[in-house]
């Protein structure tokens, strides 16, 4: 499965999903190249709809040969709200995929990734841990790096990192 | 045009108008009645001591166990951090402190002195202030680096405790980051001179002055 093959395969399974490589750009010059036909090292970006995110990884496990699930994290975009990432490979042929999903703004629901990857669990904990994400489906969602007792998701931009916790902070 | 540089103007920092150090002043821990004695203990060399002439048992009684203690100082091998590879560094043959009486022991139990080596986490200060409880009076601590000594350069994170002393009583700091096997040890020379300054088998020398 190439770059341009998983583009178009992308495209008529999921129609709302928008498609970016950052390597068309880069290999302009040189069309048709081994490097970019393959897209060996270069991640495909793909924005899918919050609702589609675990059919998505579905669909990229078993038609596109993504086996590998690299990581998932979150980015906290203020107003906008939080947005999900995971990266997720496939080994045999280089291809990577880069998916994104926004969760939109106050939202902190979203679909777990786990019943696909179960490498997923303990990143979405740390996701929970960290941000505050309610991952449906997870089997086990509770912190994994902070203690059990603590108050507030802290990476989210939101949270006051500096207010006195007495006597540790 | 006319280009100026830049004059900043700094005004000397005075000490005691700086946040931090009065947070310290107000947070860190202090051990202003020494270690716990019995009370039989105390009052039986506080006999002695009022006698006439018991100052002599008293003070050669201190002499010695003052000598005892500051010679077998076994600190808890207990790292946190990256400090941890420099104590370690400082408790192999090279820096060899068991030339100074000091054996890294893997009980809190038998020991006497906590090196607190590295950042204390929010969630590890209560696993630390139960080994620093399970160490037999009397104890020591000394705070190893710049994240022990007052969250170095994690100390606006959100999950770091803003020195160790905010938890345990700190006899000596050691600075840097991390400090070099030198510093540590000078550290824990320092901290046998301090043990040599026992009173009355127990009660602390006052601290030293602060030098600004």
């Amino acid at each position: 499965m190439t770059h341009e093959q998983a583009k178009t395969s992308i495209g008529e399974r999921f129609g709302g999903a928008q498609v970016e490589s950052a390597f068309a750009g880069a290999t302009a010059d040189k069309p048709g190249s081994a490097e970019a036909t393959a897209g060996k090292g270069v991640a495909l970006t793909v924005t899918v709809p919050v609702d589609q995110w675990t059919a998505f990884a579905r669909f990229a496990k078993d038609t596109l040969g993504c086996r590998f699930f690299s990581f998932s994290t979150a980015v906290d975009w203020k107003e906008q709200g939080l947005e999900v990432v995971a990266k997720v490979d496939n080994v045999d042929t280089g291809l990577s995929i880069l998916m994104k999903s926004k969760l939109g703004p106050g939202v902190s629901e979203c679909q777990s990734l786990v019943p696909v990857f179960r490498g997923a669990d303990w990143m979405e904990r740390e996701c929970y841990d960290m941000f505050g994400i309610r991952f449906d489906g997870h089997p086990d969602l509770r912190r994994i790096l902070l203690g059990d007792d603590w108050v507030g998701h802290p990476l989210l931009k939101s949270y006051a990192v500096d207010t006195p916790h007495p006597p540790y902070r | 045009m006319e280009i100026k540089p830049p004059v900043p103007i700094i005004p000397a920092p005075i000490w005691r108008n700086i946040k931090d150090l009065q947070e310290w002043e107000q947070l860190h821990q202090k051990r202003p009645e020494g270690d716990k004695h019995s009370v039989a203990f105390e009052s039986i060399t506080e006999g002695i001591h009022s006698f006439p002439g018991g100052f002599v048992v008293t003070t050669g009684v201190d002499a010695f166990l003052n000598w005892a203690r500051k010679s077998s100082v076994w600190p808890v091998t207990f790292g946190l951090a990256c400090c941890a590879i420099e104590m370690m560094a400082t408790f192999a043959s090279r820096f060899d402190v068991e030339r100074l009486g000091m054996v890294p022991w893997a009980s809190p139990r038998h020991s006497d002195l906590m090196v607190v080596s590295g950042t204390v986490t929010i969630k590890m200060a209560p696993m630390l202030v139960r080994i620093y409880d399970q160490m037999p009076d009397p104890k020591w601590a000394v705070s190893m680096g710049s994240c022990a000594n007052s969250g170095g350069p994690f100390r606006h994170g959100y999950h770091v405790v803003k020195g160790v002393d905010r938890v345990i009583p700190v006899d000596v700091y050691v600075p840097g980051c991390p400090p070099p096997p030198e510093s540590l040890l000078n550290g824990l020379l320092l901290l046998q001179d301090q043990i040599a300054q026992f009173r009355r088998t127990g009660k602390r020398a006052a601290p030293n002055a602060k030098v600004d």
